[in-house]
């Protein structure tokens, strides 16, 4: 399908659309930062320490005085960043895996999916703690235990497609051509199991940026005195019944931004996967 | 069956040997001397020396690993550090907890998406309906550790009605052992009730289009006994293997609701294992959930092809 299609149909209906555009002012405050802040978000002030939300603060302030509101913005950066560089590590290693377990087939594939099995049999939070356990705690080191943990589900999903691929006319052609196998899975063979993987990257954002505001909230994410929407909870949580604005605000943050990437990557499914789109196009059903 | 079961069997060993090595890396990996790093440098020399030759740490990796598999084998995962006692009884201890929690939470998970998947089926394209995806799509966004805080700031904070933290254990006092345990098991189940009620209401919809609901509607039976008596039954069998899936999932999955509500559980085991660098205790609880994980879901697959002959003789082939 063509990526205008893909576009038209995706949002066909408002719940893509607004999805979409709760995403895009995410990245822009992601990208403006502490342009967008109206206070300084590190800066203590104990004079203005649990503030109520209020006209000079929004979203109210924390135990040391700092803006709730300018913290959730710059806090925006940290869990976007993180997410997106968590789900790139992913997605690049996982996708290599699945091509090659796929298209090598036999000992390759058992060897790699094995090691995909024994990666899968850790609970996703447990796997992530034992490699914050061994790396140290920090944002950097909770990308690369994220990164790890998403893994699987990338190669898995690539290799179920280039199994069906690899049988298709175009790609026997190409090898009775003389086509060498990296031109084969790198023309042939990769732009068409794109779909899936962009559906999956997609839903894995948003449980990669609930897996950092976790990890962030336990103490082994991002570090103080950076702004992260899990610190910010963990923070807010002593606190919760003076001052319910330090716990309330950069939860819904987290739950919107999650949210926003569930119901995109659901409506890409819907799009994506030939037989949803079959069932869109007869009952004229809209998301 | 029995073919698929044992190639099942041979797998879930095979995985297994593979996490177990995982799991005694974790050892290997930590930069500097591990015991060191748990003591610090003020420790006393002759406990210092005493773990290092209980952990086996001056030994080849390979033997290492041979004697710790070895002993994990018989139940003997090591000492801890930090308290000088053995892993297996801190494991043992918090059992109860977590098992407790898991099961409460599939419990409320049921509760939320039995009625609202089937009502959902019911009525395709209704408000209903809509209602039902709506509120599936926000459990499975929220995030449980900000759900609980939230739970504990109106129940606890505010009405004063439960307790915000603690447990009590059930042979302790049962009625203080459900108070406590009603937040957490709510916080914890609400991600797995959203998964189920996209499940049942999935499940719901194509056992209606099934030819004996429709046989029985054209007999002229009640609309209330064709729902209980031919689409329920066969539509929630199924829910029995998702379940299943799902407590696994819970059994290792409520770390971080066990750390909101200081529930004294193995996730929170885990975590002070973590911050502690109590590195035998960490390896037993992940190796111990690795496990829980394996065998439910080796259990759930085999329950799964004796109800449908079709995945034995795919599996077979």
């Amino acid at each position: 399908m063509r990526a205008g299609e893909t576009l038209r149909l995706l949002f066909r209906g408002p719940t893509a659309i607004v999805a979409a555009a709760v995403l895009a002012v995410l990245v822009l405050t992601a990208v403006l930062g502490e342009r967008l802040a109206p206070h300084d978000a590190t800066g203590t002030d104990v004079s203005s320490r649990l503030q109520a939300p209020s006209g000079d603060h929004w979203f109210g302030t924390d135990e040391l005085g700092r803006d709730v509101l300018s913290r959730v913005i710059l806090g925006a950066e940290v869990s976007l960043r993180v997410g997106a560089v968590a789900v790139g590590i992913s997605l690049v290693a996982g996708v290599l895996i699945g091509l090659l377990a796929g298209y090598y087939g036999r000992w390759v594939d058992d060897v790699l999916m094995r090691l995909s099995d024994v990666l899968f049999a850790f609970p996703a939070m447990l796997m992530a703690i034992a490699v914050l356990a061994i790396l140290g705690p920090g944002s950097t080191n909770a990308m690369i235990a994220i990164g790890i943990v998403y893994t699987p589900i990338f190669a898995r999903i690539t290799r179920a497609s280039v199994l069906s691929v690899r049988e298709e006319v175009y790609v026997k052609a190409a090898r009775s051509a003389g086509a060498g196998d990296l031109r084969i899975i790198g023309r042939h063979v990769l732009p068409n199991v794109t779909a899936p993987i962009i559906v999956q990257t997609s839903i894995s954002l948003a449980f990669a940026i609930l897996s950092e505001a976790a990890l962030s909230f336990v103490g082994l994410g991002t570090q103080p005195p950076d702004p992260s929407w899990g610190r910010m909870l963990a923070e807010g949580r002593g606190f919760v019944e003076q001052a319910w604005w330090m716990a309330v605000f950069p939860g819904l943050a987290i739950f919107v931004t999650v949210l926003a990437f569930n119901v995109l990557g659901d409506a890409l499914r819907d799009v994506l996967d030939p037989r949803q789109r079959q069932a869109m196009a007869t009952s004229g059903a809209t998301r | 069956m029995t073919r698929y079961a044992l190639r099942r069997l041979a797998q879930s060993v095979a995985v297994l040997l593979g996490v177990s090595v995982l799991v005694f890396a974790i050892m290997q990996l930590v930069p500097g001397d591990p015991i060191r790093a748990a003591l610090g440098q003020q420790a006393d020399p002759e406990t210092y020396q005493a773990l290092r030759e209980r952990a086996g740490l001056d030994d080849p990796v390979p033997v290492q690993f041979v004697t710790w598999i070895g002993n994990a084998l018989t139940g003997d995962f090591g000492v801890s550090f930090r308290t000088g006692e053995t892993v297996l009884s801190l494991i043992l201890e918090r059992v109860p907890a977590t098992l407790s929690l898991a099961v409460a939470a599939i419990v409320v998970a049921l509760l939320i998406a039995i009625p609202l998947g089937t009502l959902s089926a019911l009525n395709p394209r209704k408000p209903v309906d809509w209602f039902a995806s709506l509120s599936s799509q926000a459990g499975l966004s929220v995030p449980d550790f900000w759900l609980g805080i939230m739970l504990i700031l109106v129940f606890a904070g505010t009405l004063g009605w439960l307790p915000s933290a603690g447990y009590v254990a059930l042979t302790e006092d049962p009625v203080d052992w459900a108070r406590h345990l009603i937040l957490p098991a709510i916080t914890a189940g609400v991600s797995s009730g959203a998964i189920l009620t996209r499940f049942v209401r999935s499940s719901v919809l194509e056992s209606l289009g099934q030819d004996h609901v429709r046989t029985a509607r054209a007999k002229g039976m009640r609309a209330r006994d064709v729902l209980t008596w031919h689409v329920l039954r066969n539509a929630l069998v199924p829910l029995v293997t998702v379940g299943g899936v799902q407590l696994a999932y819970l059994l290792s999955g409520v770390v971080v609701v066990e750390y909101v509500f200081a529930w004294p559980g193995l996730g929170q085991l885990a975590f002070q294992a973590v911050e502690s660098r109590d590195y035998p205790v960490l390896q037993g609880a992940v190796l111990l959930f690795a496990v829980i994980f394996l065998l439910v879901n080796l259990l759930v697959d085999l329950a799964y092809a004796r109800l449908d002959p079709r995945i034995t003789y795919r599996s077979a082939r």
